[in-house]
């Protein structure tokens, strides 16, 4: 059941070989619905984005800003679930491998049980999950489940995060490390922060791994400056934002996804 | 006491965004030091006494005793406490704490407004700035303490996401906290949230049941045969219950609202979660809960 090779490592693997910075964009499932979701998906994969990062709408989101709090609202009006995200998941799988992580919070594995989600979900084509409000202390019956099923643990480091934890953090970590350049929510910025070329620094002492930044990136031009200090990049809310203001409208995955090839453009410009 | 990541058994832990578990580290030091600190204690009990109102009477309710014509009731008076209500024992512990951490900034949730009161009430007196998030329909609810805080020179935002109650004032506070952690200390107001918020909670209202223990045994000459509470978040009932845990024959009962309005859904559900950075479990759902073992 579980991949030889997970499609994230595999996929950094390939940006490490052709010298290329990888793009991870987040969008909320179901937003506005599952079948959009599915046709968003398979667009952001033809604009070349590297890693889609699926956001589980749950209904008490405290690590998001606005934008992503109302797509996980739009997410459960829908009637989106957990369960439905992981169906959804295996019918794009039927068309595409672009690596795919969940982005998740950690009541929602807790309720419907640790290890049938994450069997489930590997099941389903799920390469990774990164649990927001799941720190490494918590999570030894978590990293078992996902070795034994294949799936990458998407750890995250923050701007308070001390270097010895850092080192604690690295040591687990598998597919690549998500460097949160902001102490906050998710949402966009105006400007990037500046924490990022000391925080990589700090990180890669400890570890290989590729590092991608986000937190706050909404542009082109943020797009390629954080991208010299990382090996990708995470964009959400400038796609969010994006998503609600297309709503129902038909052509939403191809607009949106016109949105992605610039960043990816964006990224490529800035060679490894 | 809970274990070293703060379980107590299968609950409580921590359950954060990576940016707090560091500044929950330093809190949960700084706690267990100030805790051990004869200067702190000191301190802590010095605005009990002068400022919050403690000892608080031990009351005999006469006329209800003989109305129900069972129990000898006795009243635990912590309405009597300055602000009116139990909730000023936490928010002053904490402030002190705050200021030992060199903290500027006070942050809280608050459901009817009292836990509100108190924080912005303790940050007045030491001069900090104070933001209390607040439910929409609690604003509405309760304006009369959203009147209060903000005289007393609190910022008070109503919370417009999703029921407009307590639990969406958790969460912005937290998202507030996150973005401020640095400067910011959050006075959290009940016995949840993670650790070391549940132990310290319970630590700074242990008071209620040191006090009411020692009081029924000066007047009584005995333990009581039961202790009744109000459960919100719990931390009241844990306060008085505390002190009476290793004492065989003393029964504890939790009484919690059936109604949603005054109890948000998920803090009434049976089933175990992992909300609000926080406590993997919830209490059970009956209005009635025994807690401990039963006599
Ligand atoms: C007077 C009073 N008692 C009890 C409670 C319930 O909270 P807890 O269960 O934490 O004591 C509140 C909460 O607002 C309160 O204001």
């Amino acid at each position: 059941m579980s991949p030889v090779s997970n499609r994230i490592e595999e996929r950094f693997r390939r940006l490490r070989e052709e010298r290329r910075k990888g793009l991870v964009v987040y969008i909320g499932a179901g937003d506005p619905d599952l079948e959009a979701t599915r046709r968003l998906t398979l667009a952001l994969d033809r604009a070349g984005v590297d890693v889609v990062e699926l956001g589980v709408p749950f209904s008490d989101p405290l690590a998001d800003g606005i934008v992503n709090q109302l797509a996980a609202q739009r997410g459960l009006a829908s009637g989106t679930t957990p369960p439905k995200v992981l169906a959804t998941v295996a019918a794009i799988r039927r068309e595409s491998e672009v690596p795919v992580v969940l982005y998740i919070y950690f009541n929602l594995l807790h309720r419907v049980g640790l290890a049938n989600f994450i069997r489930d979900a590997a099941a389903a084509g799920v390469d990774g999950l990164l649990v927001l409000d799941l720190p490494p202390e918590e999570a030894d019956e978590y990293e078992g489940l996902m070795r034994d099923a294949g799936m990458c643990p998407i750890w995250l480091v923050a701007p308070t995060t001390p270097e010895a934890r850092v080192e604690r953090i690295a040591r687990r970590a598998k597919g690549f490390i998500y460097y949160v350049s902001r102490e906050g929510v998710t949402g966009m910025q105006a400007s990037v922060s500046t924490t990022i070329a000391d925080m990589t620094a700090r990180i890669r002492r400890h570890s290989d791994l590729p590092i991608a930044v986000g937190f706050g990136i909404s542009n082109p031009e943020q797009a390629r400056e954080v991208a010299r200090h990382a090996e990708a990049i995470v964009v959400g809310s400038a796609i969010v934002h994006r998503v609600a203001t297309h709503g129902q409208d038909p052509a939403m995955p191809d607009q949106v996804g016109a949105f992605a090839a610039e960043l990816a453009r964006a990224v490529a410009e800035v060679s490894a | 006491m809970p274990d070293a990541e703060g379980h107590f058994g299968r609950f409580g832990g921590r359950y954060v965004p990576e940016t707090l578990v560091h500044p929950l580290q330093q809190l949960e030091e700084e706690y267990f030091r100030a805790q051990a600190d004869p200067a702190f204690q000191k301190e802590l009990s010095y605005y009990l006494s002068e400022f919050v109102g403690r000892p608080t009477p031990l009351y005999l309710a006469e006329r209800l005793t003989r109305e129900l014509g069972g129990a000898k009731i006795y009243l635990k008076r912590e309405d009597l406490l300055h602000t009116g209500a139990h909730k000023i024992n936490n928010a002053l512990g904490q402030v002190l704490l705050a200021r030992r951490m060199g903290k500027t900034r006070i942050i809280a949730e608050t459901g009817a407004g009292q836990h509100g009161v108190a924080t912005a009430t303790v940050s007045a007196m030491f001069g900090l700035q104070c933001v209390i998030y607040m439910g929409a329909v609690d604003c509405e609810r309760q304006a009369l303490n959203v009147y209060r805080m903000k005289m007393l020179g609190a910022e008070v935002v109503p919370v417009q996401a999703g029921q407009r109650t307590l639990k969406e004032a958790v969460n912005e506070a937290m998202r507030d906290w996150v973005t401020h952690v640095r400067s910011t200390h959050y006075i959290l107001g009940t016995a949840y949230g993670a650790h070391p918020y549940p132990v310290m909670v319970r630590n700074f209202h242990r008071v209620i049941g040191d006090e009411a223990r020692r009081q029924i045994l000066e007047k009584e000459g005995r333990l009581p045969d039961c202790l009744m509470a109000c459960v919100g978040g719990g931390s009241n009932a844990i306060g008085l219950f505390y002190p009476f845990l290793n004492d065989p024959g003393v029964a504890m009962v939790g009484w919690r609202p059936a109604d949603t309005a005054s109890c948000p859904s998920n803090m009434r559900r049976a089933s175990m979660g992992a909300r609000w950075a926080c406590c993997r479990a919830r209490a059970p759902t009956s209005s009635r809960t025994t807690t401990g073992r039963s006599s």
